[in-house]
């Protein structure tokens, strides 16, 4: 049970970037899952290049997400925003492809890992290992700085403005461009930093940011829109589902019950549970 | 008048030597270079290889009054069933294989069979223990791997002795090999009398154990047979340790008997692989080379000692070279005939298939041997023979804990 | 009235190319690749009824065509039936499933209805790998002799070719059928405008329900028809995400709402992803220049290569449609 709670802030964490750019500028962003992948290469590059602390590495690699997604933003997402949200989503899975073809060419489809170990702590007959105690502590932290940033920061307000209604943020003299651009690459950000964490708790391969885009759909779709606390609750409420269950049924069924739920809040909620946190 | 008959005898010369000339025999295969199978499919190229590399060395195989030069085409499946099946019909229709060998995997070799069959044409499999595919009414179909339902038999039959009145848990990849072994071996375990406390198969490509792992503690077993690949075996191997599981005894399939399970120090020490070749068994080989010669051989050539994937494969190579042998030539249908007549004790082992249209091909004469990783005087991680207890090379440690 | 339109007959020559080609040579090798271009070509023309003509993007397209091979392989292998009966009932068992999955997705709108699908995809091939008596992950094996009754595994694979090759030209034909009736303007309607094709009396629920179980009834029976050629099934080849993007990828690329357009990307797209997956230096960008040439398609051209010709050649516009 508490291992899902443990996973779930992690899923939590990677769904707070989806949420964020869907909320903010309402565009799916199908990149999602290739940039969690790139945060597992980019966290095994740089710990096998430096052997330092991984939660130190995490630093560099939000930046470069921060590059990254403002790179991506250019390429594909600025360019329809106007038209239709089917766009986006085939620009975004463009990118995505791209990102997954360049990867397999680079590291293949063979598992590769992390090998960091931090001592676990015991209660009673079960062990839970360091490293799931660590990144769930990472990921709150990084949580609560989001909020941070976007309550009492100017550039914070200036992206919750723009969410809220973005000809009236221009009106006020808010370059739209520049702060959806920051936007964009602060979600990319989050995913490449949730990918980052995964890659110390599991092997990995370029394909496999690809399951936790789909847990991130199910928990945005279940938290509403652009609310990043609400993600990571989401997040940490789907872990401990799938601790709840899994005592009961077999592993295998889980993706199963997980997407059957995303369709169904879908079909009952078509805005979210929680609602949209804009009009 | 000498210098004309001087040309007619070298032009005779060069006529003669040119039909004493190399023939070429094209064997088919695909290596999982890339995806999850990669390590252990690797090892299987390897045999292979090194097959091809001594015999053609040695002049080619021989066989009525010709001498062919082994060409090894192959192609890089990525360990996906798809790639198999266009990979196959390709070496079959474009390279115009003679013979096939198996991709690594009883899935891969399921999908490969398929295709070669539908052509008409021999495959010896290695690397594939699931006997569900000689069931399907094959004709050219040959296996070299002993079947999965013999996997866990010793190690049960080990842990009968030990300690009866242990609780075992099955944990296993959902996949051909793995369920075509663990079946057999759950009826067998109720069969003499264990207690089956646990038993769950993970899908492939699983990375997180954490919930099965649970569920292992929950049930209180204290021995845990499964596993499936390198992949999914070396992961739950650490994560088994990383949870401190209580265990016994752990018998995982293919992973620990690939030199790499070093990496895994003390997450590797103690787990038994049921294996189908160890060096230190010695067979007296009546065809081939001995089994040091091959373990010579194949780690001068590639700096690491063989397992008994790359055993397979090499034996794959000389099992067919003896059938070309006695067939006098390649053709597919007294090929096939040699094939069946086959019943030989190579450094691998003894070799024969079964010749009944509703399982031709299963391999009947091959035995399995199990292997436990142990640390030797200076602190290294070996692996030792346990079982049979007639070949063994060490004592089973047990508990491991 | 259909026989006047030239791509009806276009259809049927490509059909007749498809089946001389590689009867003529003999040529095992030819057909192997023919077979695939013929299956994007029924995947994508009929993905076309859903995106381009009712404007609703299927994201999970290929969910129809793995459980089409699923039905198909079942009823061959495990019930015995023959091949031409086992993949009509797969088609009409699919259409059903869609019919049904569609009353619950086909309220949602735009992305969400994609996503959707998306959803339905995953939670098939999640179901089919538990479920038992389809082989769980590890699928299911055609006993060889189940290619006697066609004449043997070399006959049964041109048998096989041949009607995949019909399927592809019913696929054809019925897409254009659809876009010269009324029902396919009420789809036409529904995609500039639902809520005003609602207003003007159009039955949006009923129109949209039709046409996605319609568009998984030829995929579906593909499905069965392809697996039974492959000899073997499993969920990880019958549920190929990237196959469904791909699909999308066809389709914009050649030009959606097009009959031809639809063929047209589909050929070209099959006969380059072929090309490159075999090409030793290439087969690992094969994705990059999808992706590429997706993100090429959608920023720049998204009226696809058809769209390119009507505004060269206006005349064509009446000829290939």
């Amino acid at each position: 049970m508490i291992d899902g709670l443990l996973v779930g802030a992690v899923y939590g964490l990677a769904a707070m970037g989806l949420s964020l750019i869907w909320g903010v500028m309402d565009v799916i962003n199908l990149t999602h899952g290739a940039m969690i992948a790139l945060g597992m290469f980019g966290m095994y590059l740089f710990f096998t290049a430096t052997a330092a602390n991984p939660y130190v590495l995490l630093l560099p690699i939000l930046a470069i997400g921060l590059l990254l997604g403002i790179l991506v933003y250019w390429m594909a997402v600025h360019w329809v925003l106007g038209r239709s949200q089917l766009m986006s989503l085939l620009s975004t899975f463009s990118v995505n492809m791209m990102v997954i073809g360049i990867g397999t060419a680079l590291w293949s489809t063979s598992p590769y890992n992390v090998n960091f170990t931090l001592k676990g702590i015991t209660v009673g007959a079960y062990t839970f290992t360091g490293n799931h105690i660590a990144a769930a502590c990472s990921a709150l932290i990084i949580a609560l700085l989001l909020e941070l940033f976007l309550y009492r920061t100017r550039m914070g307000r200036a992206i919750r403005a723009v969410a809220d209604n973005r000809e009236a943020a221009e009106l006020m003299g808010i370059s739209s461009t520049a702060v959806l651009a920051i936007a964009f690459g602060i979600g990319i950000a989050l995913a490449l930093g949730s990918g980052a964490l995964v890659s110390t708790l599991f092997p990995f391969t370029i394909l496999s940011g690809a399951i936790y885009q789909l847990k991130s759909f199910v928990v945005t779709v279940l938290a509403g829109l652009g609310k990043p606390l609400g993600a990571l609750a989401a997040g940490v409420l789907l872990g401990l589902l799938e601790g709840a269950v899994t005592p009961f049924i077999a592993v295998s069924w889980i993706p199963l019950i997980e997407f059957g739920l995303f369709v169904v809040v879908l079909i009952l909620f078509p805005r979210g549970i929680f609602g949209r946190a804009t009009a | 008048m000498k210098r004309v008959k001087i040309a007619v005898l070298l032009i005779c010369v060069f006529l003669v030597s040119s039909v004493v000339a190399q023939q070429k025999l094209v064997i088919g295969f695909t290596v999982s270079k890339t995806g999850a199978l990669n390590v252990d499919s690797l090892e299987q190229y390897r045999g292979f290889e090194l097959w091809r590399d001594q015999t053609n060395a040695a002049g080619g195989i021989k066989a009525g009054g010709k001498s062919y030069q082994i060409e090894l085409v192959n192609y890089d499946d990525e360990s996906n069933s798809k790639r198999v099946q266009q990979l196959y019909t390709r070496m079959i229709l474009q390279d115009k294989a003679d013979f096939l060998f198996s991709p690594y995997s009883s899935s891969l070799t399921a999908t490969a069979a398929v295709v070669t069959e539908q052509y008409g044409k021999i495959m010896l499999t290695s690397g594939a223990a699931e006997g569900k595919t000689y069931t399907l009414g094959n004709h050219f179909l040959y296996q070299m791997f002993a079947p999965g339902a013999e996997y866990f038999k010793g190690a049960l039959d080990m842990l009968k002795a030990k300690d009866p009145k242990a609780t075992v848990a099955f944990v296993y990849e959902d996949a051909s090999f793995s369920v075509s072994v663990v079946n057999p071996a759950k009826d067998y375990a109720k069969q003499i009398g264990f207690n089956v406390g646990f038993s769950e198969a993970y899908p492939p490509n699983t990375t997180d154990f954490s919930a099965i792992i649970d569920k292992v503690i929950s049930s209180k077993a204290t021995v845990l047979l499964g596993g499936g690949h390198y992949a999914d075996g070396s992961t739950l191997a650490r994560q088994l340790e990383g949870h401190k599981v209580p265990l016994k005894m752990i018998t995982l399939l293919v992973a620990p008997d690939s030199p790499q399970w070093v990496e895994l120090g003390d997450a590797g020490l103690g787990v038994i692989v049921p294996s189908q070749w160890e060096p230190q068994v010695a067979f007296k080989a009546q065809y081939g080379p001995s089994g040091a010669d091959f373990a010579k051989a194949y780690t001068a050539k590639y700096n690491t000692p063989p397992s008994y994937e790359s055993a397979g494969g090499y034996a794959c190579g000389l099992i067919l070279q003896r059938a070309i042998e006695q067939a006098g030539g390649t053709d597919t249908a007294k090929v096939s005939a040699a094939l069946n007549a086959t019943d030989i004790v190579t450094f691998y082992g003894r070799t024969r298939f079964a010749t009944e249209a509703n399982q031709h091909g299963l391999q009947v004469g091959h035995a399995m041997i199990l292997a436990q990783w142990q640390k030797d005087k200076t602190g290294k991680l070996v692996k030792q023979v346990v079982w049979p207890l007639a070949a063994k090379s060490a004592d089973l440690k047990y508990p491991i804990h | 009235m259909i026989f006047k339109r030239p791509s009806f007959w276009l259809t049927f020559l490509l059909a007749a190319v498809f089946v001389y080609l590689p009867l003529r040579a003999n040529d095992a090798a030819l057909r192997e690749d023919l077979i695939l271009v013929a299956v994007a070509i029924i995947l994508v023309s009929n993905l076309n009824l859903m995106i381009g003509y009712t404007g609703y993007v299927n994201f999970g397209h290929i969910v129809f065509y793995g459980l089409g091979g699923y039905v198909g392989l079942y009823l061959v292998s495990v019930r015995g039936w023959h091949l031409p009966s086992a993949a009509v009932a797969a088609g009409i068992f699919v259409s059903i499933c869609a019919l049904l999955f569609g009353l619950g997705v086909l309220r949602l709108r735009g992305a969400y209805f994609a996503l959707a699908t998306v959803g339905i995809l995953v939670a098939v091939h999640a179901f089919v790998s538990n479920f038992d008596p389809w082989g769980r992950s590890t699928g299911m094996y055609l006993p060889f002799e189940a290619y006697e009754p066609l004449g043997g595994a070399m006959h049964a694979l041109w048998v096989t070719y041949y009607l995949v090759i019909a399927v592809m030209t019913l696929s054809m034909i019925l897409s254009l059928v659809i876009k010269r009736s009324k029902f396919g303007l009420g789809l036409f309607a529904i995609r500039e405008d639902e809520d005003a094709a609602v207003v003007l009396g159009i039955n949006a629920t009923v129109y949209k329900a039709i046409i996605y179980s319609v568009s998984a009834f030829l995929p579906a029976v593909a499905g069965a028809l392809m697996f039974y050629k492959n000899g073997m099934i499993d969920p990880s080849i019958a549920f190929e995400y990237m196959l469904s993007i791909e699909g999308i990828v066809m389709l914009m690329l050649g030009g959606q709402g097009t009959v031809i357009g639809a063929a047209m990307g589909a050929g070209l797209y099959e006969r380059l992803r072929s090309y490159l997956l075999t090409s030793p230096r290439l087969s690992n960008f094969h994705l990059v220049i999808a992706g590429g040439l997706l993100l090429v398609v959608v920023l720049f051209a998204s009226s696809g290569l058809i769209g390119w010709l009507y505004k060269f050649v206006p005349r064509s516009r009446e000829v290939i449609e």
